[in-house]
């Protein structure tokens, strides 16, 4: 079967480790690769690599004859605001890097099935998408009523969005713990390490319990969803064994510490948070041309 | 430059603040009250009620409230007479709704608090606050850690951002006389003029006042404590010792000496759960420089899988842990658990 063709919107380091990403699909090509610096190292990369760059924009995308199946976008959420409505008009599925989510949040291993349909899919937040997976395995088990987690990223992989807007990534990733992991509330920590050399991404997942859970059952869950993980973000594994215990004031929690070591296409091993997001995007990229081609 | 033409030095208590991480987050409104109007008589110009780890640090990582903080400084606002009630936000925990919040209940400062080298994630943060009318404060915590022209520059973020104070934070009690002298230097330096500069201390090593009365020789016009050293690790600067050898040095601060002595033997130690003292644990904090919220985290995770809590300290440590990080200690206990099976 053809595959079906993307275009990239947005040049930087996201934009073109997807790019790589996109390279090694077996459903999707990606032929576009749109930005807005003529100098950029990506629009570069996507032209030795067969794609066709141009630094116009998504004007120029849009006036194509061709144009693409897809659109990844990896702009800011401003820019995909904006963008949102042309793609959808034009049909053009939309997956959307940014923290814009004009679509339902998808974490692959929790929710796509849910979302094949949609025009338009926002993929959460680094954490999320490493965190997410946990709580919603759990949750699928046994009652979460509350889940929260932590996030620990390399300064240096912390890019400047990130850190002008660092109030945004956190009440994302609250906001999907409970729409996306089904908790009952969540919330998100970021912590940001300054160390050299850079730490590769840990993300610690709390989880509170009822008195009654059972361990073995929630335990197995877990593995379970870090082996799926692992099979779109091959660097996604268990730090440590799941451990339960209480909090000081006695509430019984489940805590798992994962780490995400990046497949080092564009960006440095220790960026598993940016490595993750990329993974996910081309796994839900994957997913759905796999069901507009009439696969289940 | 003095604080003001009345006062060379400003204190800040930070007891219900800092020492949030003593009590593991256990305060009750009467004991806000009670410890808000015995430092307010004294002449206490500023006082810190939060979380130990800030707006939104109730959670499983830092120990839950026993009071919904929002109470508590409500509690503190409502007692106040004199004393400017400030609150501690750390980004990537609170966020700008809990600087609205502490704006619509009647708190006068913010004090934002950053890792030494991130000062840039603050900037929307202190840009919020400058609008909502709060006077501002900067922290830039683990300051032991990098070199004094670094942390003048990641002072200068802040200050641009609208910062009025920026504070060296020596979180991890680790920094030695010439350490505070020679940040504070290369801040004051730095800001010339643009805001003032503080510190904040932790006295594992013994010198908590020693390197506040440093600090204000190279400059520093702000200074942290809490009375009875009522904070994390071994505690922070004591303000009752702190007041009555600025006294001494002819600092004015502007405290009642004796009147703070009192409260803290009278009024604060009845609330902690024990003396903030340099004990083994502590000393390691200082030693190794590790932040000092660590402690009470460390101790508990010592406790629940039989390892020696140096040993857990000592990890994190080399590690290069920051503050924000307690859910490691868990997992470090864990392995060296496994270990040595």
């Amino acid at each position: 079967m053809a595959k079906l063709t993307a275009a990239i919107v947005g040049s930087g380091n996201i934009g073109t480790d997807l790019m790589y990403k996109l390279m090694r699909s077996d459903v999707i090509e990606p032929r576009y690769m749109i930005g807005v610096d003529p100098r950029s190292d990506g629009l570069e990369r996507a032209r030795q690599a067969g794609l066709e760059a141009s630094a116009e924009g998504v004007d120029w995308l849009l006036s194509q004859k061709e144009l693409p199946d897809f659109v990844f976008e990896a702009t800011s959420a401003y820019v995909h605001v904006a963008n949102a409505p042309r793609y959808a008009e034009l049909g053009i599925r939309a997956i959307d890097l940014t923290p814009a989510a004009v679509g339902p949040f998808v974490v692959p291993s929790a929710n796509i099935d849910e979302h094949l349909d949609a025009v338009n899919v926002n993929m959460v937040t680094c954490a999320g998408q490493a965190t997410i997976p946990i709580v919603h395995a759990v949750a699928a088990v046994t009652e979460v009523e509350y889940a929260e987690i932590v996030a620990t990223v390399a300064s240096v992989s912390a890019g400047p969005g990130t850190r002008a807007n660092i109030d945004e990534f956190t009440r994302t990733t609250s906001r999907a713990i409970a729409e996306v992991g089904r908790a009952g509330h969540g919330k998100a920590i970021i912590v940001l390490n300054p160390a050299d050399p850079p730490l590769i991404m840990r993300d610690t997942i709390f989880c509170q319990l009822p008195r009654d859970a059972d361990e073995k059952l929630i335990t197995k869950a877990v593995e379970d969803a870090v082996a799926t993980v692992a099979q779109y973000v091959p660097g996604y594994r268990l730090k440590s064994p799941p451990q339960f215990g209480e909090s000081r004031d006695g509430r019984p929690r489940l805590a798992v510490q994962v780490e995400v070591e990046g497949a080092g296409d564009y960006f440095p091993p220790y960026a598993g948070n940016l490595d993750i997001m990329t993974a996910a995007a081309a796994a839900t990229g994957n997913r759905i041309a796999k069901h507009m081609n009439g696969a289940t | 430059m003095p604080y003001s033409p009345n006062l060379d030095v400003r204190m800040t208590d930070t007891c219900l603040r800092d020492g949030s991480h003593a009590k593991s987050h256990q305060f009750t409104e009467q004991q806000v009250r009670d410890v808000v109007a015995a430092l307010d008589a004294a002449g206490m110009p500023v006082i810190e009620v939060t979380h130990g780890d800030g707006l939104g640090g109730s959670s499983f990582n830092y120990g839950f409230s026993l009071t919904d903080e929002r109470l508590l400084m409500k509690a503190a606002v409502e007692t106040a007479k004199q004393a400017k009630i400030a609150a501690l936000m750390v980004p990537g925990i609170g966020t700008m709704d809990d600087i609205r919040f502490i704006r619509d209940i009647g708190l006068s400062i913010v004090r934002v608090a950053t890792h030494c080298t991130e000062a840039d994630v603050s900037i929307q943060h202190f840009g919020l606050a400058r609008e909502l009318g709060l006077e501002t404060v900067g922290f830039l915590m683990m300051a032991h850690g990098q070199p004094p022209e670094l942390i003048a520059e990641q002072a200068r973020i802040m200050a641009d951002a609208g910062c009025q104070c920026v504070y060296v934070v020596d979180s991890a009690g680790a920094m030695i006389l010439e350490d505070v002298q020679h940040r504070v230097e290369a801040v004051v330096a730095e800001l010339d003029g643009d805001a003032q500069v503080g510190f904040h201390g932790h006295d594992n090593l013994g010198i908590a006042v020693a390197n506040s009365v440093i600090a204000v020789r190279a400059g520093a016009v702000q200074i942290d404590g809490s009375v009875r050293g009522f904070g994390a690790g071994a505690g922070n600067t004591r303000n009752e010792v702190f007041a009555a050898v600025a006294d001494r040095l002819g600092i004015k601060t502007g405290i009642d000496v004796l009147a703070l002595m009192d409260v803290a033997e009278d009024v604060v130690r009845p609330v902690m759960d024990s003396e903030c003292i340099i004990d083994r644990l502590a000393l390691v904090m200082g030693y190794a420089g590790v932040y000092s919220s660590f402690l009470k985290h460390a101790f508990r995770a010592a406790e629940q899988y039989g390892v020696s809590g140096a040993d857990v300290l000592m990890k994190c440590g080399e590690q290069k842990l920051v503050g924000g990080q307690e859910d490691q200690i868990i997992f470090i206990a864990a392995e060296l658990a496994a270990a040595n099976i």
